[in-house]
């Protein structure tokens, strides 16, 4: 595939998000207040934020998993109303069928209005592509977490989704595989193409990975009530795959730590003699 | 594809040896030792058991009208096989439970199914079928002979209320406890209702399905039994009563020994289909 019909693809394929003035209350509590955010076409934007200040609940908004109690999602050009097949969850846990082999599980990803002999080429290219075609017929108790979060992704996609929702997808690996999980994410993003929201607490994967990070929180003025909106967005500069060790990524990564209220001990760059 | 990463070398299969390498050919020895022994292990008791009895029997501490030998049991059986009774006081016992266990399970599951999947319908059957159920089972007999007659229909019925208890409360609530994230994943899939159902709910149940069965087939023999006591004019149970009544306890004893081993047959049954069925749906 050349790199400019895969541009058109992903043109055609991955769908924009619009979020307006949204809201929500859990009962009295207030968790979400005036956010709004535009995702472009096959972007890969990263959400932030201390934990419990509602990056999960927007990701579930987006996926129509939850309704705001103000403002409005759009997914391309028409609004989220309830579940939608427009785009496709990967849950923090895999969230696999213990009885259905891994061929089986990616399976349940296929859209269920149309079921075709394609499909099940597609279910082997997606194992494919998440490198487990060699344990497809595994059950889900014989493999590894990593291997799970794997079936998971393959799952996602298994759908075509335009938004590929991930709420902290990698949290529960350790660090070697989670490092692996980013670049096999990229893999994806770039074989299979589509706009993507990755919820994360960790602020290298959100550089590593996103074009622009948005950092969720509640202003530190109205402390009192822990409401949270949307307080930065960082554009991440460069092209990926990006070098882990950039100085730029540093600078950004001080803020961004700052932001979510931990002490950097960050000093500027000098120059020694 | 040639996307290249450090992942398929980072990770393997946990339990490669156990699914995924070919099981080395097994010699025959082995494997008939693995369920030889465990037959001659269990065996040891009845036997030990048997020979205990027959010491009794034949000493004089009990009176023969008390307690037969085994051989006289044995003899008794004989005898009414060859009158070609035992088999059809076996046969028509046996036909009751089978109907009755899988008509009460079958109305159990679906029953189940409803409530367990829907809390408003639980909040308006629950009640009503607690009471019921809190009601002994030999209370309902007179009621079923007068309702249906001391036939066939009656003891059916009996049995299919004795089966249909242990799987509606069991799988019932089975499927109120299955995991809340897998159903939620099923939904985000866009699965729902009777789908839904088949793809999360149903096989996360398997296993409480298949130990409420063998419940029920447990208690589908004590029903039987209960009906069979109280008006037949065949059937293990009325064979009980005859005995007793005539003074045969050669023919109690072999009927509670038949009894025993017709349970542990068709539990053995049950247990087979267990061993496939959590092959196929077990974690």
């Amino acid at each position: 595939m050349s790199s400019s019909s895969l541009r058109d693809s992903i043109a055609s394929d991955a769908l924009s998000v619009s979020i307006r003035g949204l809201a929500r209350s859990f009962g009295e509590r207030r968790v979400l207040n005036d956010v709004s955010l535009e995702i472009a076409q096959g972007e890969i934007v990263a959400l932030i934020g201390p934990s419990g200040c509602g990056k999960s609940t927007l990701l579930r908004h987006i996926g129509g998993l939850d309704t705001p109690t103000a403002g409005s999602i759009t997914i391309g050009d028409a609004p989220v109303t309830g579940l939608d097949a427009r785009s496709a969850i990967a849950f923090q846990e895999p969230r696999l069928l213990p009885w259905r082999s891994l061929t089986r599980n990616v399976e349940v990803g296929l859209p269920r209005t149309r079921r075709a002999a394609s499909d099940r080429e597609r279910v082997s290219h997606l194992l494919e592509l998440v490198k487990l075609s060699e344990s497809a017929h595994l059950r889900p108790r014989e493999i590894s977490g990593g291997m799970a979060q794997r079936v998971s992704l393959a799952r996602a996609l298994a759908r075509q989704p335009g938004v590929l929702l991930l709420d902290e997808p990698f949290g529960a690996l350790d660090a070697l595989t989670r490092l692996a999980m980013q670049d096999l994410l990229l893999e994806l993003h770039a074989a299979e193409p589509a706009t993507i929201v990755i919820v994360t607490h960790d602020v290298d994967e959100a550089l590593y990975l996103a074009d622009r990070v948005v950092l969720l929180g509640s202003s530190p003025a109205d402390s009192a009530d822990a409401v949270s909106s949307v307080r930065a967005t960082v554009t991440v500069p460069g092209h990926r795959p990006r070098d882990r060790g950039s100085a730029d990524l540093a600078v950004l990564r001080a803020e961004l730590l700052e932001g979510l209220g931990v002490a950097t001990h960050h000093l500027p760059v000098t120059s020694s003699s | 594809m040639s996307l290249s990463s450090p992942l398929s070398v980072l990770e393997r299969p946990v339990v490669t040896d156990v699914a995924a390498s070919p099981a080395p050919v097994e010699t025959s020895t082995p494997r008939r030792r693995r369920w030889v022994r465990p037959v001659l292990l269990g065996a040891v008791l009845p036997l030990a058991l048997i020979a205990l009895w027959q010491l009794i029997a034949t000493s004089g501490l009990v009176a023969s009208y008390r307690l037969p030998t085994p051989l006289g049991v044995w003899a008794a059986g004989v005898d009414l096989y060859e009158r070609g009774v035992l088999y059809q006081h076996v046969a028509i016992s046996t036909q009751r439970v089978l109907l009755g266990f899988v008509i009460g399970s079958v109305v159990g599951l679906a029953l189940a199914s409803v409530v367990g999947l829907s809390a408003r319908v639980s909040e308006f059957f629950a009640p009503t079928l607690g009471a019921l159920r809190a009601v002994p089972s030999l209370a309902w007999v007179p009621l079923l002979g007068l309702y249906l007659g001391y036939n066939e229909d009656s003891k059916v019925a009996l049995i299919a209320i004795g089966a249909f208890f242990p799987v509606y409360t069991t799988v019932a609530s089975a499927l109120r406890h299955v995991d809340a994230h897998l159903v939620e994943l099923g939904r985000s899939y866009g699965y729902s209702g009777p789908a839904l159902l088949g793809l999360v709910q149903l096989p996360a149940v398997v296993p409480a399905v298949i130990s409420s069965l063998r419940l029920a087939l447990a208690q589908a023999w004590l029903f039987l039994v209960a009906g069979e006591l109280l008006g037949a004019s065949l059937g293990l149970g009325f064979l009980l009563v005859d005995s007793q009544q005539n003074g045969r306890i050669d023919r109690l004893f072999l009927t509670i020994i038949l009894l025993g081993v017709l349970g542990k047959l068709t539990d053995t049954a049950v247990g087979v289909l267990e061993r496939f069925l959590l092959k196929r749906w077990g974690s």
